[in-house]
C-alpha cells in the first residue's frame, strides 16, 4: 500500500499503554482520511451514548491522503469526536505541520482513549510514544505552550497540538489549535481537557512514499502554478474578509445578535480596510502555495500587539454580530480567542446573545462582575471592550457571565430561561448546539436546509449550500422541488475536500471548472499516483457520499431524530427588517418541505433515517447492521 | 536584513516579504536530492517566528567558507569556481563541527546516514535548483553578487524615497 502506513496509532491515557492497529486496504478505500476516517474512528471506539466529556468519548485523528508530499493544500487532518456542544458527531478539519509530522512518523490515524489523573503531553517520536507531565503548561496560552514543548524537546520539527486555557476549563465552545490553526468547532477542546491531555506533539522523520512520485509531481507543479491566477485571487489579495461587504450589499451580514442583516459601519470592519490599516503579512498553510491568512496587527492603543490571522467568520462574529465598529477590538478579542483556545464563531454568537439579553434588560452591569472587571460591564452592543474582555472571562470561566457563556448559547440560554423564567432561548443562535456562521439563513433557503441538516450543527463549511443561493443557480428567497437534490450536492461535494482533505480553495485550480466534471478526474489522479489505485469519477464521488454517509450514522446512533433538524427560533419567526434581504424568514412549512424533499434526495426514510440497502450499496454493512432500517 | 555573508558566487536567496512559509521548497529539495518526499532531509529550512517573520535559508556559498576550515576530516570541499561545498560520504563521520561552524545554520546532518547535507545549487538539474522552480511566491532566486546589489540598491532607493 502507497501514501498509507496502514498503522493507526491507539493511546490509553487511563492506562498509559499504547498499541497498533492494522487497517485493510479496503477499509482505507472506503473512509480515505480526514473527516471521514476519523468519524469512522469515532464510530469504532466510542462508548455509544456516553458524555462526551467521559472517558469513553475518544479523540480521533485521521491524517490527510496527501499530507507531507508537494500536493498543494493537502496539509490537512480531520480530528472527531463526540461534540461537547452538539452531542452529535463533531467533525473538525485543521491545516497544518502537526499532520505532515503525523505522516513523516507512519501514522495514518492516532486514537485518543480513557482520561489522565493528572495533566499530560504525548509525545509520538516516530514510534516511540512518550507521556511527558503538563503541570507546568498549565494556563497557559496556545502559542506559549507550542513554543515551551518544542523548546523542551530542543527540536523545531516538532509539531503540537495542544488547548488553551479555555479547553481546560472544559468550555464547550474551546478548541484545539496548531501552528496557529485551529480544530476550530464543535468543543473538541473540552474533551481534551476532560482527558487532562494539554498537547499531543509529533516528530516524523520518515520520507513519506507515494506510488508514483514524479507524476504527482508533475500534477502538482501544474495545480500549484494555477494557484498563483485569477482562481485564487480573490483568497491571495484579501483572503475571506472580502466577504464583509459582499454579505452586507446582499443583506446577509449577521448584526447584533442576527437581528439584522445590514451593518451601517461595515467599511470599518470590512477586508479592505484591514488590509489598508492593520495588514502586516499575508502567510499560508503547510503545504499551501495560495496563501489566504492575512495577519492582522494592533501597534498601538489599548490593544496595542493584538495580532491574529483574521478570517471573515472570525470577523463577523467578533465585530457586526456584536455591534462593534472597532478593527482594533475585533483583532484583540480574535487574537484572545486563538490564543486562549476558543472557536471564534461561537464566541462571537455567544456574546451577541449576552449582550442582546443586556440591552433587553434581562442582564444587568452586576450580572458582568467578575475577578477581571471588579465593577461588571456595560454589555450593549457596540462596546468594543466589553466584548474583548468577555473573550477572557468566558477562557477563564470567570465569574457568574463567564462560567455561563463558556458552554455557548444553547446551555447558557437554557439555564437563563431555568433561572429566570426569561425565553432568550429565542435569540439563542444555534443549530443542535453549534452557533450559526456569517450568512444570514432567512434569505438563503437552501442554505437554511443545510444547516438545519448538518451532521454537526451550523456549520457552513460542510454544507456550502449557500453557494448556488448566492451564485443565483436558484432563486435564494424561495423554496422549490430542487433544493433537496441541491443540498445534497452541495455537502457531499465539500465532503469529497473535507475527507482527502484538501482545501476548497484550491478547486478552480484544476481545470478551470470548479464543478465535479472540473475537478473529480483530477482529484482522481492525484489520488492513483499517491496510492497505486484505480479511481475514477465515480470512486471520487462516493468518497463524499460515504464520508457524510457514515457522520449521519453516528448521530443516528447516538439518538438523531428528525426534530433535531431545526433551524434557530429567530430565523423561522422575524423576518429580517433592512436592506436587500428585508423581508426574509423561513417558515415551518417551508422547512418541514425541505426537509422531506432532502430526505428523498438522500435515499433515506420519511424520518431521515438510513435504509439498510443504501448502506450496503455504500460498502458500510457493518454500519448497516447497527442502524440501517 | 539577512545577516552579512561574503560570496563571489552565486546562491539561493529568500525575499521575506514574499515567503509565505508553505515549506514546498522543501519538499522538492528532499525529493530532488534523496528521491523521497521528507522535509526533514531538506538542504533549505523554513523558519518561522512570531507568526510573521518567515524566511528560508540555505548554503551562502561564503568565501573561505568556515564549514570548510572547521572539518577536522577534510570531508568539505569547496569548488572554487561555483562556490558549492559538497561533503565527502567516504571521509565525513557526522561530528557536526560544520553545523558549529555555519552561522546560518544552513547544514543539517542526515537522520538516516548521520553524514552532513549541504545546498548544492542543483547542479546537476538542468533546470536550475528546484526551489527556485517551484516557489510560488517568486520569494526564492540564484543570486549573483551582482544581482544581490541590484536588490540592495533598490531596497535602499525604496526606504529613502519612501522612508519606510
Amino acid at each position: 500500500m502507497h501514501g498509507y502506513s496502514g498503522r493507526v496509532l491507539h493511546i490509553d491515557l487511563t492506562e498509559q499503554k499504547t498499541w497498533i492497529e492494522s487497517k485493510p486496504e479496503a477499509w482505507y478505500k472506503t473512509y480515505i482520511g480526514g473527516v471521514s476516517m476519523a468519524t469512522r474512528l469515532c464510530w469504532e471506539n466510542i462508548e455509544p451514548g456516553c458524555d462526551p466529556l467521559s472517558p469513553g468519548n475518544p479523540i480521533c485523528i485521521a491524517n490527510g491522503i496527501f499530507a507531507g508530499t508537494p500536493v498543494p493544500v493537502g496539509g490537512k487532518y480531520g480530528m472527531a469526536s463526540k461534540s461537547a456542544l452538539t452531542g452529535f458527531i463533531g467533525d473538525s478539519l485543521s491545516g497544518s505541520w502537526f499532520t505532515t509530522s503525523l505522516k513523516r512518523a507512519r501514522w495514518d490515524g492516532i486514537v485518543i482513549h480513557g482520561s489522565s489523573e493528572d495533566w499530560v503531553t504525548v509525545l509520538v517520536d516516530d514510534d516511540m510514544i512518550e507521556f511527558r507531565d503538563a503541570s507546568h503548561l498549565l494556563g497557559r496560552s496556545t502559542t506559549e505552550t507550542e513554543s515551551a514543548i518544542r523548546e523542551e524537546l530542543g527540536d523545531d520539527q516538532v509539531r503540537t497540538a495542544c488547548i488553551g486555557p479555555a479547553g481546560e476549563n472544559l468550555g464547550r465552545i474551546s478548541n484545539v489549535s496548531n501552528d496557529g490553526r485551529k480544530a476550530g468547532r464543535t468543543g473538541h477542546g473540552a474533551v481534551w481537557g476532560s482527558k487532562k491531555l494539554k498537547g499531543l506533539s509529533i516528530r516524523g522523520t520518515h520520507g513519506v512514499e507515494v506510488a508514483d512520485p514524479d507524476v504527482l509531481l508533475k500534477l502538482s507543479f501544474d495545480i500549484l502554478e494555477a494557484a498563483q491566477g485569477p482562481h485564487t485571487q480573490k483568497y491571495r489579495i484579501l483572503g475571506t474578509t472580502a466577504n464583509v461587504l459582499n454579505m452586507n450589499k446582499l443583506g446577509l451580514l449577521p448584526t447584533r445578535n442576527y437581528q439584522d442583516g445590514v451593518f451601517e459601519d461595515a467599511e470599518l470592519i470590512s477586508g479592505e480596510y484591514l488590509h489598508e490599516h492593520y495588514k502586516a503579512k499575508t502567510i499560508a498553510c503547510a503545504q499551501c502555495p495560495i496563501a489566504c491568512e492575512q495577519v492582522g496587527r494592533v501597534k498601538e492603543g489599548p490593544y496595542a500587539e493584538a495580532m491574529s490571522h483574521i478570517e471573515y467568520e472570525s470577523l463577523y462574529a467578533l465585530s457586526s454580530n456584536c455591534g462593534v465598529n472597532d478593527m482594533e477590538a475585533a483583532i484583540r478579542a480574535i487574537t484572545n480567542c486563538n490564543e486562549l483556545g476558543m472557536d471564534t464563531m461561537s464566541t462571537g454568537v455567544t456574546i451577541g446573545w449576552a449582550m442582546e439579553c443586556y440591552e433587553r434588560g434581562i442582564f444587568t452591569r452586576e450580572d458582568f462582575k467578575c475577578e477581571l472587571c471588579p465593577d461588571g460591564l456595560e454589555a450593549k452592543f457596540g462596546n468594543g471592550m466589553a466584548m474583548v474582555k468577555l473573550t477572557e472571562m468566558i477562557a477563564h470561566r470567570d465569574g457568574y457571565m463567564g462560567d455561563l457563556l463558556a458552554d455557548g448559547t444553547k446551555r447558557a440560554s437554557a439555564q437563563v430561561d431555568e433561572e429566570r423564567g426569561t425565553e432568550t432561548y429565542k435569540w439563542a443562535m444555534n443549530i443542535k448546539g453549534l452557533e450559526t456562521p456569517g450568512y444570514d439563513a432567512r434569505a438563503l433557503k437552501t442554505f437554511a436546509l443545510g444547516l438545519a441538516v448538518g451532521t454537526r450543527g451550523a456549520c457552513h463549511n460542510r454544507t456550502a449550500a449557500y453557494d448556488p443561493d448566492i451564485k443565483g443557480q436558484v432563486d435564494r428567497f424561495s423554496v422549490d422541488e430542487t433544493r433537496g437534490r441541491v443540498a445534497k450536492g452541495t455537502e457531499e461535494y465539500a465532503a469529497v475536500y473535507d475527507t482527502l482533505p484538501l482545501c476548497k480553495f484550491i478547486r478552480r485550480c484544476f481545470t478551470g471548472k470548479a464543478d465535479r466534471a472540473g475537478a473529480w478526474p483530477a482529484i482522481a489522479e492525484l489520488i492513483n499516483a499517491t496510492t497505486g489505485w484505480d479511481f475514477d469519477y465515480d470512486d471520487v464521488d462516493l468518497i463524499g457520499e460515504r464520508a457524510h454517509t457514515i457522520k449521519k450514522a453516528f448521530n443516528i446512533r447516538e439518538g438523531w431524530t428528525r426534530e433535531d433538524d431545526e433551524l434557530p427560533y429567530r430565523w423561522q419567526h422575524e423576518p429580517m427588517t433592512k436592506g436587500a434581504s428585508a423581508g426574509s424568514v423561513v417558515t415551518d412549512e417551508e422547512l418541514e418541505y425541505l426537509k422531506d424533499i432532502y430526505y428523498e434526495a438522500k435515499g433515506w426514510t420519511e424520518d431521515g433515517l438510513i435504509p439498510k440497502e443504501k448502506l450496503v450499496e455504500l460498502g458500510m454493512e457493518d454500519v448497516a447492521e447497527e442502524i440501517g432500517v | 536584513m539577512p545577516l552579512p555573508s561574503t560570496s563571489k558566487h552565486e546562491y539561493i536567496t529568500c525575499d521575506s516579504e514574499k515567503c509565505i512559509g508553505c515549506q514546498i521548497c522543501e519538499y522538492v529539495c528532499s525529493y530532488a536530492k534523496t528521491g523521497e518526499f521528507n522535509t526533514f532531509r531538506s538542504r533549505i529550512r523554513m523558519v518561522r517566528e512570531h507568526k510573521i517573520l518567515i524566511t528560508t535559508v540555505a548554503c551562502r556559498t561564503c568565501e573561505d567558507a568556515p564549514c570548510v576550515i572547521a572539518c577536522p576530516r577534510d570531508a568539505l570541499k569547496q569548488d572554487p569556481d561555483t562556490g558549492v561545498i559538497r561533503v565527502d560520504a567516504g571521509l565525513c563521520d557526522g561530528c557536526a563541527w560544520c553545523i558549529e561552524a555555519c552561522d546560518f545554520g544552513a547544514i543539517s546532518i542526515n537522520p538516516r546516514t548521520k553524514l552532513a547535507e549541504i545546498c548544492d545549487l542543483c547542479e546537476d538539474e538542468e533546470d536550475g535548483p528546484q526551489c527556485v522552480k517551484w516557489c510560488p511566491k517568486e520569494a526564492l532566486e540564484l543570486t549573483s553578487p551582482d544581482r544581490r546589489a541590484q536588490r540592495s540598491r533598490r531596497k535602499l532607493a525604496i526606504e529613502e524615497v519612501l522612508g519606510r
